[in-house]
C-alpha cells in the first residue's frame, strides 16, 4: 500500500503492483489538426495536434493546449485523416525558374527604358 | 558515383549509421549543416529517429510526473492565489506533455505505446520527480530551480534540428518563464520571511540540492556517439556546459538570499577556455545514488507509476464510451 505524503493520494489506498492492462490502439483517440487565428485579421495558422474522440473535445482540448494565455481569437480543428499535403521530396515544385521572371515585379525594368529613352532623345 | 561513401558497418564509430544510405545520409547532414529544420516525413537515419523518439518522450514523462510532487500541494498551497498560480503552473506541465507526445509521436511511435511504456518502468524520465516534496517550501525549490534546469536545457533543444520538437518547445518556453518566476517569488518570500520561513526554505533546498546537481546528468562521455548526436543537432549542449551555466545563473541568486548550499567545495574560478569565461568548481555528486534512483530505488519511483497507472484505469471507460468504431489512426502531419 503506498503511504504519500499527499493526501489525495494516500486516500485511495493504491497497491504498489496495481498493474494494468496495457493500452490498446485507439485508446488515445485518432488526431486532429489544430489551426488557429492569433488576432482578428490575421490568417489562421498550424499549431499542432490534438488528439480527440470528435471534432467538439477536440476544439475543448485545441483551446486548453494551443489558446492559453490570449494568444488566440478563433481556432480551427481538421481531422489529420482529412488533410492532403504535398510531399517534402517533391519540393522541387515550388522552384521558380530565371525563365519565370515574367511573373516577378522584379522582371519588368521599366526605368532601365526610360533612362535609354531620355537620353537618346534629350529629354 | 558511390564512390569510396561505402560506410563501413564494422567501423566501431560507424555504428550509428551503419546500414545508412551514404547518399540521402550526407544530405541530411548538410541540411542540419545549412540550419535547416527536419520535418516528419523526410528521410532520416534510423539512429537520428530513434534518439529523438527516446528523448522527446521521455521529456513528455517527465512533464507528466513532475507534475505530482507539486500537485501534492495545490489543496495546501498557502492563499488562494498561491493556490491558482500552482494550479496554472502544474495544468501548463500537463499541457507540456500533450505537446511533447505530439511531437514524439510524428517520429511514428504511438502515444498508446509511450503511455504503456511509462507504466510498465520500461521508459525513464527525470529523475528529480523520485524525490517527494515533503513541505511547501520543497514545492517552491521545485517550481523555481527544477524550472530553471529545465529552461535551460529546452533554450537549448529549440535550437535543435528536429522541427515538431523545437516548435513545442518555443511555446512550452514561453509559460515556463511564469513558471520561473513564481517559484522565484515564493523563494524570495520564505528567505525574506520569519525565521520558521527561513528555516523551512533552507532545509528544502539543502534536501534538494544533490537531485539539482543531478539534473543534467553525468558528465558526457566523449564518443562518436555523442559527436554524432551533436553534428545532427539532436544533442544541443553537454551535460557538463548546461550545469555550468545552471550553477553560473543560480548560485549568486541563492546566496544572494543568505541562503547556504550544501556543499564547502562549491566556488566559481575564471577560465578563460570556456564559454562562460568562469568555471564553477564543485564536489561530484553521488553518481551511484543517481544510477539507484533512477533504476527504481527513489522514494517515490513505485508511487508516481503506481498514481499514473490508477489514473490510466480510473479513465479508461470513458475513453472507451467516447471511441467511435470508424476512428482511424493516422500519423499527424506536423
Ligand atoms: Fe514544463
Ligand atoms: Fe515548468
Amino acid at each position: 500500500m503506498i503511504n504519500s505524503l499527499d493526501p489525495r493520494i494516500a486516500r485511495e489506498k493504491i497497491n504498489e503492483d496495481n498493474n494494468i492492462a496495457p493500452l490498446t490502439e485507439m485508446d488515445q483517440f485518432e488526431t486532429y489538426e489544430v489551426f488557429h487565428q492569433k488576432k482578428r485579421g490575421d490568417q489562421h495558422v498550424h499549431a499542432g495536434i490534438v488528439h480527440a474522440p470528435n471534432a467538439e473535445m477536440a476544439l475543448l482540448f485545441a483551446k486548453e493546449q494551443y489558446g492559453r494565455r490570449g494568444l488566440s481569437v478563433n481556432i480551427w480543428v481538421v481531422k489529420t485523416n482529412n488533410v492532403f499535403a504535398s510531399d517534402y521530396d517533391d519540393a522541387d515544385i515550388f522552384e521558380t525558374v530565371p525563365e519565370k521572371q515574367y511573373r516577378e515585379a522584379g522582371g519588368y525594368k521599366v526605368m532601365d527604358k526610360i533612362n535609354k529613352y531620355k537620353k537618346e532623345n534629350k529629354v | 558515383m558511390y564512390g569510396n561513401a561505402y560506410i563501413d558497418p564494422n567501423e566501431k564509430a560507424n555504428a550509428m549509421i551503419a546500414g545508412e544510405d551514404p547518399i540521402k545520409l550526407a544530405e541530411f547532414e548538410a541540411r542540419i549543416a545549412r540550419g535547416e529544420k527536419i520535418e516528419p516525413k523526410d528521410w532520416m537515419p534510423k539512429e537520428y529517429r530513434k534518439q529523438l523518439i527516446r528523448m522527446i518522450e521521455q521529456h513528455g514523462h517527465s512533464e507528466i510526473i513532475g507534475a505530482l510532487p507539486e500537485g501534492t500541494w495545490i489543496t495546501r498551497a498557502p492563499g488562494f492565489k498561491r493556490k491558482l498560480a500552482l494550479m496554472a503552473k502544474v495544468q501548463d506541465e500537463v499541457g507540456h506533455a500533450q505537446l511533447l507526445y505530439s511531437a514524439a509521436e510524428t517520429l511514428g511511435k504511438s502515444r498508446e505505446d509511450m503511455i504503456n511504456d511509462l507504466i510498465t518502468g520500461k521508459s525513464k524520465y527525470s529523475n528529480v520527480f523520485n524525490y517527494p516534496a515533503y513541505t511547501w517550501a520543497d514545492a517552491c525549490i521545485i517550481a523555481w530551480l527544477i524550472d530553471a534546469g529545465a529552461i535551460i536545457n529546452q533554450v537549448a533543444n529549440a535550437k535543435g534540428s528536429y522541427g515538431p520538437y523545437c516548435r513545442a518547445l518555443d511555446r512550452i518556453c514561453t509559460e515556463e518563464s511564469f513558471h520561473l518566476k513564481y517559484g522565484h517569488d515564493n523563494v524570495v518570500t520564505l528567505a525574506t520571511g520569519t525565521p520558521t520561513q527561513r528555516k523551512m526554505v533552507q532545509e528544502a533546498l539543502t534536501r534538494w540540492w544533490p537531485p539539482i546537481m543531478h539534473f543534467f546528468g553525468p558528465s558526457d562521455k566523449i564518443s562518436s556517439h555523442t559527436e554524432i548526436l551533436m553534428r545532427w543537432k539532436v544533442k544541443m549542449a553537454s551535460n557538463d556546459d548546461m550545469r555550468q551555466q545552471f550553477l553560473n545563473m543560480y548560485v549568486p541568486k541563492i546566496w544572494d538570499l543568505g541562503l547556504e548550499l550544501p556543499d564547502a567545495n562549491l566556488k566559481k574560478v575564471e577560465d578563460t577556455n570556456s564559454k562562460l569565461g568562469v568555471k564553477w568548481e564543485y564536489t561530484e555528486p553521488d553518481w551511484d545514488e543517481f544510477k539507484r534512483v533512477i533504476n527504481g530505488g527513489g522514494p517515490c519511483n513505485a508511487e508516481r507509476l503506481a498514481v499514473r497507472r490508477m489514473a490510466e484505469e480510473k479513465g479508461r471507460w470513458v475513453r472507451a464510451a467516447l471511441l467511435r468504431k470508424d476512428e482511424k489512426y493516422v500519423t499527424p502531419l506536423a
